[in-house]
């Protein structure tokens, strides 16, 4: 028998999906909502996590974090959205270069 | 039994109290519509009155309920009486900023008082469970509320910066916590400190990467250097009565949760992030510093000076014991105190084509309007921290504290930067004494003249209020770190 999944496997993917979201939304140049789909990306590296420990320290308070991060995370998405169409609606572009009028 | 769940409720007896009403005013406004706005407005100045009054009249001793996620203790009050003196004086504020610049929505004040239930529910927060849902409740209204004039391109742009950084900022907050859960086994504050206090080969490497991203969360929501890059764009271009907002509340309930999260679960533990607490205050009131000086924007330069504040309240962290702790509550005391004034006087910089905004425009303010001009002169003292205003007695404890727990090398980089810091202060009260005036301000609405001597006698008359509130902030910090 070969070895079977671990906590750690599940833990190295939680990382390799939350990094990959943090790059997305520093080397990405094009577009807002890119950015938004990267936020959610890292929200569900935080709920891998939080459901492969809780499985592993056999405890439901895991579980019941990972519920709130996406009630939470639907909520910071929609107010993500409204803001988004309120900026497009002034400057026309939702392209991420463009969000420039204040610097220093 | 009725009277279980009334003593189950009765610790959070004012977050509830503001959360039902806020749904309230929100039915008010929904139906009587935006002509309803003064009246939504002085109404949620009302509810949160009554919770203010709800606050100040709860018993000191420790209690906590709904299954130990939601504490209140002498430390929680004393935030959470900052926080909402803040929003009763920046509600009354925003009004008729709105009127004049079309933002008149009955809206601003419910959500500013929803804004102010996540707040409380930070300060409150003994769970990690229940410390991101208070977070994220007053993140999203701000968010909301920083892109509040939606036909203007800098607030919605302020808005999506804020957002933008504030999700991610949420998301590495998130990652630590969900770390220090599986290496503590425990959400629970108590629990955490607990295990660890008789724990003894120190903390494991993933519970420390665990805390390093907790810190780097909340560090962004105090605006702490390195993780400031959103606070001079969202407060320079945010609507200025939400900026005055911003400046204090969230501010003073960051810095709570800040204290709390990290020294109820890991005072067992400070050396493993008193490092980083040091490097962050470094930072931060080297970079308000320095920054803030080439700034002509004034809603900008109060974005360097709140880093920089910042800064020197973690000073008080740093130290990680009960005078560092009752540092940090004097100087958001009297941080509080300060800015709702200056940024009174902000929002009374009005000439005759609207708001302005550059601190060039104060020059000869001393002949337009003296007492505004002089009022405003205390408050650069007190920023500077001039004694004997009130921000050179907030400075003097956290680096009495400081001193107490051996940390002379930060103590003397934070004086340098505070005497670094004074010269743009003082820049300012130079540009309203001795340049020539440009334009006159229009008269300011009725009740600045009120907040403005509030907040001007606290700042000059200090040394009259501080033996009772540096004794306060004792019992709290007790309250916080027993023994």
């Amino acid at each position: 028998m070969t070895t079977s999944i671990g906590l750690g496997h599940y833990l190295i993917v939680a990382a390799i999906l939350f990094t990959l979201g943090i790059f997305g939304i520093f080397l990405n140049r094009k577009n807002v909502i890119i950015i938004l789909m990267s936020v959610e990306l890292m929200l569900l590296a935080v709920n891998i996590n939080l459901v492969s420990f809780s499985v592993f320290l056999h405890d439901l308070v895991g579980q019941v974090f990972a519920l709130f991060v996406l009630t939470v995370a639907a909520g910071e998405a929609a107010i993500g959205l409204a803001i988004i169409v309120v900026y497009f609606r002034n400057r026309g572009t939702i392209a991420v270069e463009d969000i420039n009028l204040m610097k220093g | 039994m009725p009277s279980v769940l009334l003593d189950q409720i009765a610790p959070a007896a004012p977050e509830v109290l503001l959360a039902v009403g806020s749904l309230v005013l929100l039915m008010i406004g929904a139906f009587r519509g935006n002509g309803a706005t003064r009246l939504v407005a002085w109404l949620a100045v009302a509810l949160l009155s009554l919770a203010l009054y709800v606050v100040v009249d709860m018993p000191g001793e420790t209690r906590v309920t709904f299954s130990g996620m939601f504490v209140t203790d002498r430390f929680g009050i004393f935030m959470k009486v900052l926080v909402l003196i803040g929003a009763i004086f920046a509600i009354p504020l925003s009004l008729d900023f709105a009127r004049r610049e079309g933002m008149e929505r009955f809206e601003l004040p419910v959500v500013m008082t929803l804004a102010t239930v996540g707040m409380l529910m930070m300060i409150s927060a003994n769970d990690l469970i229940s410390l991101y849902v208070g977070l994220e409740l007053q993140s999203l209204s701000l968010y909301v509320l920083a892109s509040f004039k939606r036909d203007s391109e800098r607030a919605t742009e302020a808005g999506l910066k804020y957002f933008v950084l504030g999700a991610l900022s949420s998301g590495m907050l998130l990652y630590g916590a969900s770390l220090i859960y599986g290496f503590t086994g425990s959400t629970a504050f108590p629990a955490i400190g607990a295990m660890l206090a008789q724990g003894t080969g120190g903390a494991s490497i993933g519970l420390v990467i665990g805390i390093v991203f907790l810190v780097a969360g909340l560090a962004f929501k105090v605006s702490a250097v390195p993780f400031h890059m959103w606070t001079p764009d969202v407060y320079e271009g945010a609507p200025t009565p939400v900026t005055a907002f911003f400046a204090v509340a969230p501010k003073v309930a960051a810095m709570a949760l800040f204290v709390r999260a990290l020294v109820t679960p890991f005072g067992a533990i400070a050396g493993e992030w008193q490092q980083i607490i040091i490097f962050v205050a470094i930072a931060s009131m080297v970079l308000g510093s320095v920054a803030a000086i080439l700034q002509t924007n004034i809603k900008r330069l109060m974005a360097y000076s709140s880093i920089g504040h910042v800064g020197f309240a973690l000073v008080g962290l740093a130290a990680a014991n009960v005078q560092g702790v009752q540092g940090i509550l004097i100087y958001m005391a009297t941080y509080v105190a300060v800015n709702i004034g200056t940024f009174a006087v902000i929002l009374s910089m009005r000439g005759p084509d609207g708001m302005m905004e550059r601190i060039e425009d104060l020059a000869g303010l001393s002949r337009t309007r003296p007492l505004v001009a002089f009022v405003l002169a205390i408050f650069m003292f007190s920023l500077a921290g001039i004694p004997p205003m009130a921000g050179f007695f907030a400075k003097f404890y956290v680096f009495a504290a400081a001193i107490d727990a051996h940390l002379y090398a930060l103590s003397v980089i934070g004086v340098l930067a505070s005497v670094v810091g004074a010269y743009y202060y003082l820049r300012i009260v130079k540009i309203m004494y001795f340049d020539e005036p440009v334009v006159a301000f229009e008269p300011a609405p009725k009740g600045f003249a009120a907040v403005l001597a509030v907040s001007g006698v606290l700042t000059l008359g200090f040394v009259f209020v501080a033996s009772p509130l540096v004794a306060l902030a004792a019992t709290a910090a007790k309250s916080l770190i027993p023994g």
